[in-house]
């Protein structure tokens, strides 16, 4: 493992405590009484969200974010006409939401191969098509005043506080099933995520491993669809994915942290849902998901916006104070004396606003001595550092020139970059000799 | 020529929305050679690379490899897709990609050991990019991204590769690294079909090339066939200086 796959690893880790100690952190702030029925509905979110969370990452890594949206959809005219022909039990409506959805994926899949439709108008269509046919349906069996349809509607927001012990057994069984899918077949859902082009080339059936991995976040959304609902199921699926990405770059990584993003949101939800009776617990559930997809895309290091904001200050500062580093070694060569002061007014004329603060960083470093009258010597260090860039800025020049011609190895140049850190010793000698 | 051709289409037409894109082709490349495919936008380069490789469906005709239907001859081919045909966004390592090369060879169910790490180092390392292994391959410029591409090719130890613009937009010394690797393959014997847009280095690179524009211009030895006639008639009045492009194949 390398060095920066381990520190990724322990941020891992430590997002998984950190979600972990959040769950009973939030119960004691908001004074919630734990009981079995809030157990088995958190747990049942949990459940949900982790296996959301891991298979969502596949559809957002295919840039097919929105075929959760139109699978989910397509799931309504399937449960309504499971409930039309077997009656309101939950293990049929469910058989007949996974069906349409599935009819779903291979119409998509068909619209894109046989029409000219790009994906995301196929994946349109079909998502208006079958959510219409659901919505109708649905009103029809409403209008019948038949006492047994009461509830159904919560398949469009989802409702948690109807989930029961068996149901949660059901989610974690069906879950892991999926789980053992997709890790026996790990290397090939990567390979055909990543460059299916390639895949096929080397003989793996591109079209039957896209329909099973379709089918997976077909059985995903269908799990979900009592405590989210058919209209912000995408949400679990891609914003779990969306956070884990800003946190790591590595495959494996990204679905773990999806996983627990997920089950925080799942659970998160369904317990603030569970609070007050008639609260929905759909978009309950993707409001922390989308808290989590906020502060992501806000903290993480490297791809977070704070993150970068602060290293781009950073380098402007550091390269403001080099620059005028160098303007002061320049301005005192011009007068045959290393030591000559350089007046600060000209500094920044010279660099603008950034110059003082510049200065000032230079001074605390050692590297500047501050004269009477706003005049600026270099230290001994200074001189050293100072001689030591305009170094480093020639042989990076000689390197672009001179470079290929020599048969020096490949690096991007970056005259940012100590060339000795990147360089071997041969290599530096003999840009040092060229002329 | 009695030996069975590395590559053997007869008859390809592909067509895309009732479009031609490739109309009545015939080719044979010999094993062991290095061959350039070049003609205008539009002539269908990538198509005749990808219905030979069996990615996309033909209209008619027929490709053998090596005497075999392409089905059967997985194992014997590699492939360079363009570097602008996935997404570099992924979150991967470069040795990653390049045990990618490995896993048709593995199968089902298999993964990756300590000998398809070895094998995926010793790639690196011969392509010149073994520093770069750990590395995401978000962080590569794109003469390092040709260069994983090439070295995932290169794990694959296939007898006919095909690379689909290899050159395109790659600085001097990946294009050097590209030109010893190619050389290297021609030494041991591998067969090398190279889309190609760089009509000046054609006679450098290459043994021999294939003129195409929809249909099949011109196709045999370099020396031969790439004459200012052939590449007039290939890409029309549109390219200056065409007879100065031949004259180092016809010094």
């Amino acid at each position: 493992m390398s060095h920066a796959g381990g520190r990724n690893w322990r941020t891992v880790a430590a997002l998984l405590v950190l979600s972990l100690a959040l769950i009973p952190l939030g119960l004691t702030l908001g004074n919630i009484r734990v009981d079995y029925t809030l157990v088995t509905v958190a747990a049942g979110g949990a459940v949900l969200g982790i296996v959301c969370g891991v298979l969502g990452s596949f559809a957002v890594l295919r840039q097919q974010s929105l075929l959760g949206d139109a699978l989910s959809h397509a799931a309504l005219p399937g449960v309504a006409l499971a409930f039309l022909l077997a009656g309101r039990e939950l293990g049929w409506l469910l058989l007949g939401a996974g069906i349409a959805s599935w009819l779903g994926v291979l119409l998509i899949n068909s619209l894109v191969r046989r029409t000219r439709l790009k994906q995301d108008a196929a994946m349109g269509v079909v998502l208006a098509a079958f959510f219409a046919l659901g919505i109708t349906l649905l009103t029809y069996i409403q209008s019948r005043n038949d006492a047994s349809q009461a509830g159904l509607d919560q398949f469009i927001f989802g409702q948690a506080a109807a989930i029961r012990r068996q149901d949660v057994m059901l989610i974690s069984a069906v879950g892991l099933a999926a789980f053992v899918v997709l890790i026996a077949l790990w290397k090939e859902f990567k390979l055909i995520t990543f460059d299916p082009a390639f895949a096929q080339a080397n003989g793996f059936p591109l079209r039957l491993l896209d329909v099973l991995l379709s089918t997976l976040i077909v059985v995903a959304i269908v799990l979900g669809l009592q405590l989210a609902g058919v209209v912000l199921m995408v949400g679990l699926l891609i914003a779990p994915a969306v956070a884990a990405r800003q946190w790591t770059r590595q495959l494996d990584q990204m679905l773990v942290l999806a996983g627990i993003f997920g089950g925080l949101a799942g659970a998160g939800g369904a317990i603030f849902s569970g609070l007050q009776q008639g609260l929905p617990t759909g978009p309950l559930i993707i409001v922390v998901a989308v808290a989590i997809v906020a502060l992501s895309i806000s903290l993480a290091p490297e791809r977070g916006l704070l993150w970068r904001a602060w290293r781009q200050r950073r380098d402007r500062q550091r390269f403001a104070a080099q620059q005028v580093l160098q303007d002061i070694h320049r301005h005192a060569t011009q007068h045959q004396d290393p030591r000559y002061p350089a007046p600060g007014g000209m500094l920044v004329a010279l660099r603008g606003p950034l110059a003082r603060p510049a200065l000032r960083q230079l001074q605390r470093e050692g590297l500047l001595q501050a004269g009477a009258d706003d005049h600026w010597t270099l230290s001994e260090r200074g001189l050293e550092r100072a001689q030591a860039v305009a170094r480093n800025q020639l042989l990076w020049e000689r390197y672009r020139q001179f470079g290929e011609d020599l048969g020096l190895p490949s690096v991007t140049v970056d005259p940012q970059q100590p060339i000795d850190r990147l360089l071997p010793a041969t290599a530096l000698a003999r840009l040092e000799t060229v002329d | 020529m009695n030996q069975t051709p590395a590559l053997h289409i007869e008859d390809l037409t592909v067509a895309f929305d009732s479009r031609p894109a490739l109309w009545d082709v015939d080719l044979a490349v010999p094993e062991g050679v290095l061959m350039a495919v070049v003609g205008p936008n539009g002539a269908g380069k990538t198509t005749l690379i990808r219905a030979a490789l069996d990615l996309i469906p033909r209209a008619a005709g027929s490709v053998r490899i090596f005497g075999e239907p392409v089905a059967r001859a997985r194992g014997l081919t590699g492939y360079v897709p363009q570097r602008g045909s996935v997404d570099w966004d992924f979150p991967t390592t470069v040795q990653d990609v390049v045990m990618m090369g490995l896993y048709g060879r593995l199968g089902w169910l298999r993964r990756p050991g300590a000998a398809e790490r070895e094998r995926t180092r010793q790639a690196l390392e011969q392509i010149g990019i073994a520093d770069l292994a750990t590395r995401q391959i978000s962080q590569l410029s794109g003469g390092q991204q040709q260069r994983t591409f090439l070295a995932r090719a290169l794990v694959q130890d296939a007898r006919l590769y095909f690379m689909d613009e290899p050159f395109a937009a790659v600085d001097a010394i990946t294009e050097r690294a590209i030109v010893a690797l190619l050389q290297e393959l021609r030494e041991r014997g591998r067969t090398v079909v190279v889309v190609h847009h760089d009509l000046q280095s054609v006679p450098d690179y290459f043994d021999q090339v294939t003129l195409l524009n929809v249909e099949v211009i011109a196709s045999g030895p370099t020396a031969h066939v790439y004459s200012e006639d052939n590449l007039r008639r290939t890409f029309g009045g549109r390219v200056a200086g065409i007879a100065r492009l031949t004259e180092e194949a016809h010094p």
